[in-house]
C-alpha cells in the first residue's frame, strides 16, 4: 500500500463517482420496498433493459443520443409498470415470500429474454457512436483527474432526488404512496386507487433504474444481458445500509458503499479481487446489528 | 385434442427411430455461448459449423454436432458435459474454451471416459493427470515466457504492472509464468488484482499509475482488458499494454475504442500468417460463409473438430476408447493454426504469434517458434 494526499484525493473522486451511480439505482429499489415491502430483484434487470433500449434507440432508430436516453427511461418506466401488473399485482394478498420468489423469477426471465432477443455477446456503449466524446474527457483539478461524466452523473442524481422528494411529500400521488406504505387496506377504503399508485411507484422506480443503467453504461461501456445483476445487488446493499424504504437513506447508502469499495481497494490492493465479498459482509453486518439501516425507521417486519 | 396428442407422440417416436437408424456420430460442442466470454463461444461455433460443413462425414456416417451453452460458468460447464455424455450420448466432446471451465468440465469427461478436446484452454492444469483430456493450443508456461521476452526486448519494458483476475485459473497461471521469466531478466513487477465482471478499476489504476509503469500486462479476457485500457488511458497512461490470447475478440475493439490501440497480445493464429495448406482454404471458406476474416478462436475450434475427425478416421472407429488412443497418437496433424504433434501429456507442441491492435484492427506482428 502507498497512500499520499494526491492519491487519496483521487480515490475520493473515484468513490464519489461510483457512489453516485449506486445511489441512483438504490433509490428505485428503496421506493418499491418502502411501499410494498417487496424486494424487487428484477430492478437490476430493468436497469439492463433500459440500457438496451437506449442502445437500440441510437443504433437502430438513429435517434439523437439525448432523445434516445429520454425514450429509454420512459420505456424502462413502462416496463416496470407492466411487470407490476403482470407479475406482482395478482400476488398482492399472497404471502410476502411468494412475491419475493416471483421477483427472482422475473429477474431470470428478463435476463433470458435479453439473451434471446439481444444476444449474449456484449454491446459497446462507447463514444463517439453512442454519445458525444465530450463526456468521457478528463478534467485536471490540481493533481486529480475527474471525468466530465462524473459531474453529469452527480447533477442528474441530485436533480432526480430533489424531484422525488418533492413528488413524494408535496403531491397527491406522493401522499397516497406514503399512505399505502403504512396501511394498504385502509388507504383503499379511503377511495385511493391503490393499484394505480403502486403501478406509478414501479414506473418511477424503474425509470430511475433505466437512467442509472444508461449512466452506468456511459461510464463502463459494456452492455450485456447480465450487466444488471451485480449493480442490482450492490444497490440493494446500498439501500439496506441507508435504511431500506427511505429515499435519502438510499442516496447516503449508495455514496457510502461506493466510497467503502474504492477505499478498500486503495488501502488494501491485495484484496481488490474480493471487493464484492466485502460488500456482502457489510450487508450481513448491517442486517445483524442495525437492520433498520442508518436513516430507516424502525419496522416490525423485515425480509 | 386427443388426436393431436396422438399425432405428436407418433411423430416423436418416428423421429427417434429415424435417428437411431441413421447412425450418426455425435460430437458435443460445449461452449460459452452466453455470459462473460460469449464472444469466444460465438466465434468458436462459427469455426465448428464451417468444419462440419467441409467435413460432414467419416467412416460413411454423418457427423452431428450438438451445441451446449455453458453461460461462461464453471458449474454450468460441468453440467453441460454430463448432459452431453449421459443424455446426448456423444462420441467425443469439443470444449470448453476458457481454462477454468475446461478444468470443471474436463474432470467430468475424464471420469466418464469420454475424449474431450479443448480448442483454447491454455492453463497447464487442464490436461494434467487426465487420460481423456486434450487440447489443440499451446500452454501458458510457453505463452508467459514469450510475452515476458517480448515485453523486455521489443517493448523495452523494465517496470511492468500485472493486472491479475483472481477468478480465472488462466489469468493467475499466465501472470505467474510471465513473472518468472521477466524477473530472471532483472525487470521489476508489481501486481494489481480484479475479478471477472468488475467494471470499475479506478482504485487499482490510481495505485498502479503512481508507480510509473512502462507496460501494463493484463493476461485476462477481452471485456476487462477493454475496460482497464479505457480507464487507464483516461488516467493518462499512454504506454503499450500487453495481453495474452484472451484479448482477441471484436468486442475488445468495440468496447475499448481508441484506448486499445497499442495493445499487443500473444496468440495462436493470424490469417496473414497461414502456415499450412488447409489454413489458406480455411481463410477463403470462412470469408465466403461469414463475410469476415477468421479469428484465432474460430481457427482453434475448427482444428479441434478436425483433429477429432482425423482421429476417428485413423482409428477406423467412433468408439470413445479408440478415439482417445488415436488422439494421443497424433504425430503430424496439419491444422489451421499450425502443425500439431500431440505430446504424451495431451498438450500439443506448436508455434505462437504476436498480434497488436492498430486503428481498430488486429495486425500481425511476428511468429515465435517453440
Amino acid at each position: 500500500m502507498r497512500m499520499t494526499l494526491p492519491i487519496f484525493l483521487q480515490n475520493l473522486a473515484n468513490g464519489i463517482l461510483l457512489g453516485g451511480l449506486y445511489a441512483l439505482i438504490a433509490i428505485g429499489y428503496s421506493m418499491v420496498y418502502g411501499i410494498l415491502r417487496l424486494i424487487n430483484f428484477a430492478h437490476g434487470d430493468i436497469f439492463m433493459m433500459g440500457t438496451y433500449f437506449a442502445f437500440y434507440g441510437i443504433t437502430l432508430f438513429f435517434l439523437p443520443w439525448w432523445l434516445a436516453f429520454v425514450f429509454a427511461i420512459i420505456g424502462a418506466g413502462i416496463l416496470g409498470f407492466l411487470i407490476d401488473r403482470i407479475a406482482y399485482k395478482p400476488l398482492r394478498n399472497a404471502p410476502r415470500i411468494s412475491a419475493l420468489i416471483t421477483a427472482i423469477g422475473m429477474s431470470i426471465f428478463l435476463e433470458s429474454l435479453a439473451v434471446v432477443i439481444f444476444g449474449g455477446i456484449p454491446k459497446s456503449f462507447a463514444p463517439p457512436r453512442i454519445y458525444p466524446k465530450f463526456f468521457s474527457k478528463m478534467l485536471q483539478i490540481g493533481s486529480i483527474r475527474v471525468q466530465i461524466l462524473t459531474f453529469f452523473i452527480l447533477g442528474i442524481t441530485a436533480l432526480l432526488i430533489t424531484f422525488l422528494i418533492w413528488f413524494v411529500y408535496k403531491t397527491k400521488i406522493g401522499m397516497a404512496m406514503r399512505a399505502i406504505s403504512t396501511d394498504i387496506a385502509t388507504t383503499a377504503l379511503m377511495g385511493v386507487n391503490v393499484d394505480f399508485v403502486i403501478g406509478i411507484t414501479f414506473a418511477i422506480g424503474s425509470a430511475l433504474a433505466g437512467a442509472g443503467g444508461i449512466l452506468w453504461a456511459m461510464k463502463y461501456p459494456n452492455v450485456n444481458p447480465y450487466m444488471g445483476f451485480m449493480p442490482g445487488l450492490k444497490a440493494f446493499i446500498a439501500a439496506v445500509i441507508g435504511g431500506i424504504g427511505s429515499i435519502q437513506g438510499a442516496m447516503l447508502g449508495g455514496f457510502l458503499l461506493g466510497m467503502i469499495e474504492i477505499m478498500l481497494v486503495a488501502f488494501f490492493p491485495r484484496f481488490a479481487g474480493y471487493r464484492d465479498i466485502f460488500a456482502f459482509i457489510i450487508l450481513i453486518l448491517i442486517l445483524m446489528y442495525k437492520p433498520s439501516g442508518i436513516l430507516g425507521a424502525k419496522l416490525e417486519e423485515k425480509v | 385434442m386427443r388426436k393431436l396428442k396422438f399425432l405428436i407422440i407418433a411423430f416423436v417416436v418416428l423421429l427417434s427411430i429415424v435417428s437411431i437408424a441413421a447412425e450418426t456420430i455425435k460430437i458435443a460442442a460445449v461452449l460459452p455461448l452466453t455470459g462473460a466470454v460469449a464472444a469466444y463461444g460465438q466465434q468458436g461455433k462459427q469455426g465448428i459449423l464451417l468444419a462440419n460443413e467441409m467435413f460432414p462425414e467419416v467412416l460413411g456416417k454423418k457427423i452431428e454436432v450438438v451445441f451446449i451453452d455453458t453461460k461462461s460458468e464453471k458449474a454450468e460447464t460441468a453440467n453441460a458435459v454430463a448432459r452431453a455424455i449421459d443424455y446426448e450420448k456423444v462420441n467425443a466432446i469439443i470444449g470448453e474454451l476458457i481454462s477454468g471451465n475446461s478444468l470443471a468440465g474436463g474432470a467430468v469427461a475424464d471420469k466418464k471416459k469420454v475424449p474431450m478436446v479443448s480448442p483454447a484452454s491454455t492453463n497447464p492444469l487442464v490436461t494434467q493427470g487426465k487420460k481423456y483430456m486434450f487440447r489443440v493450443c499451446f500452454i501458458d508456461p510457453f505463452q508467459g515466457k514469450i510475452a515476458a521476452k517480448f515485453a523486455y526486448n521489443n517493448l523495452g519494458a523494465r517496470n511492468v504492472i500485472i493486472f491479475t483476475d483472481i477468478e480465472q485459473d488462466y489469468c493467475v497461471g499466465l501472470a505467474n509464468f510471465f513473472k518468472k521469466t521477466f524477473k530472471t531478466f532483472g525487470g521489476s513487477i508489481y501486481e494489481e488484482y480484479y475479478r471477472t465482471g468488475d467494471q470499475d478499476f479506478s482504485a487499482q489504476l490510481t495505485d498502479a499509475l503512481s508507480r510509473n509503469p512502462d507496460v501494463l500486462y493484463i493476461p485476462g479476457y477481452y471485456t476487462e482488458i477493454a475496460l482497464i485500457a479505457r480507464q487507464a488511458r483516461q488516467f493518462g497512461f499512454n504506454g503499450p499494454i500487453l495481453a495474452g490470447d484472451g484479448a482477441e475478440a471484436q468486442q475488445l475493439i468495440e468496447i475499448g475504442g481508441d484506448a486499445v490501440n497499442d495493445v499487443y497480445y500473444t496468440t495462436h493464429y493470424h490469417p496473414d500468417a497461414a502456415q499450412t495448406d488447409i489454413a489458406k482454404v480455411f481463410v477463403e471458406k470462412f470469408k465466403e460463409k461469414y463475410g469476415e476474416r477468421p479469428s484465432a478462436m474460430s481457427a482453434l475450434n475448427f482444428d479441434a473438430y478436425l483433429i477429432i475427425y482425423d482421429a476417428i478416421k485413423r482409428a477406423g472407429s467412433a468408439d470413445r476408447e479408440e478415439i482417445t488412443k488415436a488422439l494421443r497418437a497424433t504425430k503430424r496433424f496439419e491444422g489451421v493454426t499450425g502443425v500439431i504433434k500431440m505430446g504424451a501429456d495431451g498438450n500439443p507442441i506448436k508455434s505462437a504469434v504476436i498480434n497488436k491492435v492498430e486503428n481498430g484492427e488486429f495486425k500481425f506482428v511476428t511468429v515465435v517458434n517453440p
